[in-house]
């Protein structure tokens, strides 16, 4: 996709978006609503048209090619199955359109509902089958097609929290087994760390980053990732060189031309750690625990540092031995970090 | 606090009832609600056609019962007879149903994926034949159909004229349906397999709609059945409703009024119910 354009009336969807999808990739777009990563998908699938740009797939020129001829396969956020049709006729109705033996078809169909574990269900009607299974031969009678890119629009948004998750790693497996170009929208963080070969970050219709998902986490590009992907502790410090001084410990900058100056420090919780404190005395990182929320192998523990509260992630067993009304003292580990000049210097977790 | 009180009052006025028993007496309330309201519109509707009937089967003196009034709906010679009059009247059924499901039926559902927003401008004008009286529609189209009669066209004809009258009732069915369904969802997973607006229209979206369109059809066929003002007054006279009305008129004998009428209804309700069964037996296969 090159200069990619769209516009709702006065509203910018898309401004001049340019992406590269290698074969074979799964790329995730991640966002909050609004910032264009549907729009992106609507566009390649030829949904919508562009206003400006060009979408090319493997040489060819399909920016202006209706959505019927673009051969890509597509799973959708709602339900998307036909309710007239079986679960069978469901996954072989894009065959059928392209004129398939009747024998082929149906075996092309029970091959690709073996893929996703529903065989079984085969001569189902959607109705009769649950949410997740919906999903999972919507992805079938998108891979049936043998569609040159599969594009994924939030396809595990309606689904429960388990559902979710087994299917994600499912949808993975089968990407790396039949090899297909993929393109997953989402607005769950999560979701595209764990399913990405690499991940976009977009923001107001353009891309801010586009990474593999620890470099993402770990090294954002800009505050506006950072914060986005993963929690992020805002605390007010100095830039001063190639470091910034915050609560009086200097941190390596990411970005080393960052002007000198005050600004707000994005530190992860899980680069914060705490030791109890019974010294007695007050500093810049000692405080008080006031919350700490359970989340299974992990805790974050809130601690109130008098002028403003930081977020730490600790192990659960760690986060026990300091309840709630503990004095702890905490270190920051001396991870690079990135800075936002364009909020105000004000400390807050 | 409200759960002592509660315990309190229970050991006092003796075991409480179960939820489940609770629920049954409520069940069995409602149920006898349902059912007088089911007697007093049953009777509402059903006495009027007992009295209809009555009088049909009613001899010359008060208690004797004769057949007569029914003989004569039959062996009335016409013209036209009988017979022709239902023959036509079927036609125009079918004929109008088809006509007003190929007319909306597509426009709609290529209104609700493409252009929505002529949606609200194309509801109000096939909402418009209900507030434009039968006469006034009359008045308007009699110098057409006295075209139309000068080149011997048959009553099939009045098909254009019942057409604008179904329109109001077949559009409310279909929308209704439409509504129930995710349209752009699935004409958007349609066309990403490939489809085209046609495929997409003839083998996704009205298939879902069959419930919709058989309801359309219903009534229409219903509508054209019952129809009497403008077929009388455009002067077709051999449409069922209006040679029913001659067949009375044509008699001295008052019961033959009563016959006519009674078998008009019984004509349309059985019509009406064959075609409603047919809808139910394929939404329970589908």
């Amino acid at each position: 996709m090159e200069g990619l354009r769209r516009e709702y009336g006065p509203v910018v969807a898309l401004d001049g978006l340019d992406l590269t999808i290698g074969p074979g990739e799964l790329i995730a777009l991640l966002g909050p609503s609004g910032c264009g990563k549907t729009t992106t998908l609507r566009l390649l699938a030829g949904l919508e048209d562009a206003d400006a740009g060009q979408i090319t797939v493997a040489g060819q020129d399909m920016t202006h090619l209706s959505a019927s001829k673009r051969d890509m396969g597509m799973v959708f956020q709602a339900y998307s199955l036909f309710p007239h049709m079986t679960v069978r006729q469901n996954v072989a109705f894009g065959l059928r359109l392209r004129r398939v033996h009747a024998a082929k078809r149906d075996q092309r169909a029970i091959e690709m509902l073996d893929l996703v574990g529903l065989s079984a269900q085969a001569d189902r009607y959607p109705h009769q089958i649950s949410g997740g299974q919906q999903q999972r031969v919507a992805l079938a009678r998108a891979l049936a097609i043998e569609p040159q890119v599969l594009l994924l629009d939030e396809p595990l948004s309606a689904l429960d929290a388990k559902v979710r998750a087994q299917l994600r790693d499912q949808i993975r497996r089968i990407q790396l087994e039949v090899g297909i170009t993929t393109l997953f929208v989402t607005h769950d963080q999560e979701e595209a760390l764990a399913i990405a070969d690499r991940v976009g970050v977009m923001r107001e219709g353009k891309l801010e980053q586009l990474a593999p998902p620890t470099e993402v986490y770990s090294r954002p590009a800009t505050a506006f990732v950072a914060e986005f992907v993963g929690l992020t502790n805002r605390l007010a410090g100095t830039v001063s060189g190639s470091t910034v001084t915050v609560r009086g410990r200097d941190l390596p900058l990411v970005d080393h031309s960052t002007a000198p100056g005050p600004v707000t420090a994005l530190v992860r919780p899980e680069a914060v750690t705490l030791a109890s404190d019974r010294s007695g005395e007050s500093g810049p990182l000692v405080g008080t625990v006031i919350a700490s929320t359970f989340l299974g192998a992990t805790s974050r523990v809130t601690v109130d540092l008098g002028d403003t509260t930081i977020l730490a992630q600790l192990s659960t067993s760690d986060a026990t031995a300091l309840p709630a009304g503990s004095r702890v003292a905490l270190t920051i580990r001396p991870d690079p970090v990135l800075v936002a000049t364009d909020a105000p210097a004000v400390s807050e977790a | 606090m409200a759960a002592v009180t509660s315990l309190g009052e229970t050991s006092l006025t003796g075991p409480a009832k179960s939820p489940r028993g609770m629920q049954a007496g409520r069940r069995k309330r409602l149920n006898l609600f349902r059912y007088l309201v089911f007697s007093v519109f049953g009777l509402f509707f059903i006495l009027p056609l007992l009295a209809m009937l009555r009088f049909s089967l009613e001899g010359n003196q008060l208690g004797t019962w004769s057949l007569a009034a029914w003989k004569e709906i039959v062996s009335y010679p016409g013209p036209p007879p009988l017979l022709s009059s239902v023959e036509i009247t079927l036609e125009l059924a079918v004929i109008t149903s088809a006509v007003v499901l190929v007319l909306l039926v597509p426009t709609m559902i290529w209104i609700r994926l493409r252009v929505q927003w002529i949606g609200r401008a194309f509801e109000f004008l096939c909402l418009l034949p209900l507030t434009i009286p039968g006469i006034v529609l009359v008045v308007g189209l009699a110098p057409i159909y006295n075209f139309i009669r000068h080149y011997q066209l048959s009553a099939l004809q009045l098909f254009w004229c019942y057409v604008i009258l179904a329109l109001p009732y077949a559009y409310r069915a279909l929308s209704a349906g439409l509504g129930a369904i995710d349209v752009t969802t699935m004409s958007e997973a349609a066309r990403s397999l490939g489809a085209s607006w046609f495929t997409v229209m003839v083998r996704v979206v009205a298939p879902n709609m069959r419930q919709a369109i058989l309801n359309a059809m219903l009534l229409s066929s219903a509508l054209v059945l019952g129809e009497f003002t403008i077929a009388y007054l455009l002067l077709y006279n051999n449409t069922l409703q209006v040679n029913l009305y001659f067949i009375s008129r044509a008699t001295p004998n008052a019961s033959v009024l009563f016959s006519t009428s009674f078998a008009a209804l019984i004509f349309a309700f059985i019509l009406l119910l064959i075609l409603s069964y047919v809808g139910r037996r394929r939404r329970t296969r589908g």
